[in-house]
């Protein structure tokens, strides 16, 4: 299953996931889907500088969703990384996340954007994409850290 | 060789203190309580609240055009991304990780040389700067 982490969050490697969530998962490799890093060389090294040495792959959407299954077979424990909803969002569509559990860490304030959490803050869209994440089987919950409150869908969407 | 000046003069680089939480307002005042107005060339940055976009903006906004050292808590995440992402290709910034008190109050005081000078010779101090004490006896 060594998909260990599917995980919604705009700062991608930082801190709280390669300590907070590496201590408790303990991931070989990260893999980041995001069309932009992708194709940048420079920035890729970037966020390599805060892996702690681990294997970090950074992959289109496209790429991700050919070579999931490839990852969940291999013994590599993979934490998956997206910057936004809409891209975790793309990946879920087929089913191809049925049964995943999708965490969301952290999006910040930002222009047509509601707090939901002191660490989310979603717009109508992202909510809309939420659902369709659930609707292709996957369960979506909120926590930015593992020893912290898990907040369920139903929960973020009220109000 | 040191260089000092007095304190809150114009000349020399400056310092942005970026780091997660508190931090790096709470470094700032440190070295503000300690060696009062040379504590100007200090300008605190916290992450908290802010998606990586906007961290990079608002470190652009502060650093201006002038040499600047922009210390940072931790490599690891967004405050050493926006920090490298911000000095790269431009010879006027220079990164320091790992940031800590000794080597702030010894830039507050030091800060003529050309900024890649100055942040090799704070990460040795910084380094330094850590070691057991033991009380005389």
């Amino acid at each position: 299953m060594p998909i260990v982490l599917f995980r919604v969050d705009e700062r991608l490697i930082h801190g709280q996931v390669v300590i907070g969530w590496g201590h408790e998962l303990r991931p070989d490799r990260y893999v980041v889907v995001d069309a932009q890093l992708a194709g940048s060389g420079w920035e890729q090294d970037l966020y390599r500088l805060g892996a702690s040495n681990k294997d970090v792959l950074f992959v289109t959407v496209e790429e991700a969703r050919a070579r999931l299954a490839e990852w969940r077979e291999e013994p590599e424990r993979s934490i998956l990384l997206t910057r936004d909803i809409a891209t975790m969002r793309r990946l879920s569509e087929g089913g191809m996340l049925a049964g995943a559990q999708v965490n969301l860490g952290g999006i910040h304030h930002g222009p047509g954007r509601d707090e939901v959490l002191t660490y989310l803050h979603l717009t109508e869209d992202d909510r809309a994409d939420l659902m369709a994440i659930e609707a292709e089987g996957a369960k979506v919950t909120a926590r930015d850290l593992p020893d912290t409150h898990r907040v369920g869908l139903g929960a973020l969407l009220k109000g | 060789m040191n260089d000092r000046r007095p304190a809150g003069e114009n000349s020399g680089a400056r310092g942005i203190v970026v780091g997660h939480g508190d931090l790096a307002r709470g470094l700032v005042d440190a070295v503000r309580r300690i060696a009062g107005g040379a504590a100007d060339t200090l300008t605190p940055l916290s992450n908290e609240g802010r998606s990586p976009q906007q961290l990079v903006a608002d470190l652009e906004a502060m650093a201006g055009n002038g040499p600047v050292i922009v210390f940072v808590d931790l490599q690891t995440g967004s405050c050493g991304i926006a920090a490298l992402a911000s000095s790269r290709d431009n010879a006027a910034r220079a990164v320091v990780c790992g940031v800590n008190l000794p080597m702030l109050l010894d830039f507050v005081f030091n800060r003529t040389q050309p900024v890649s000078e100055i942040a090799q010779r704070l990460v040795e101090l910084g380094r330094g700067s850590i070691q057991p004490a033991q009380p005389p006896r």
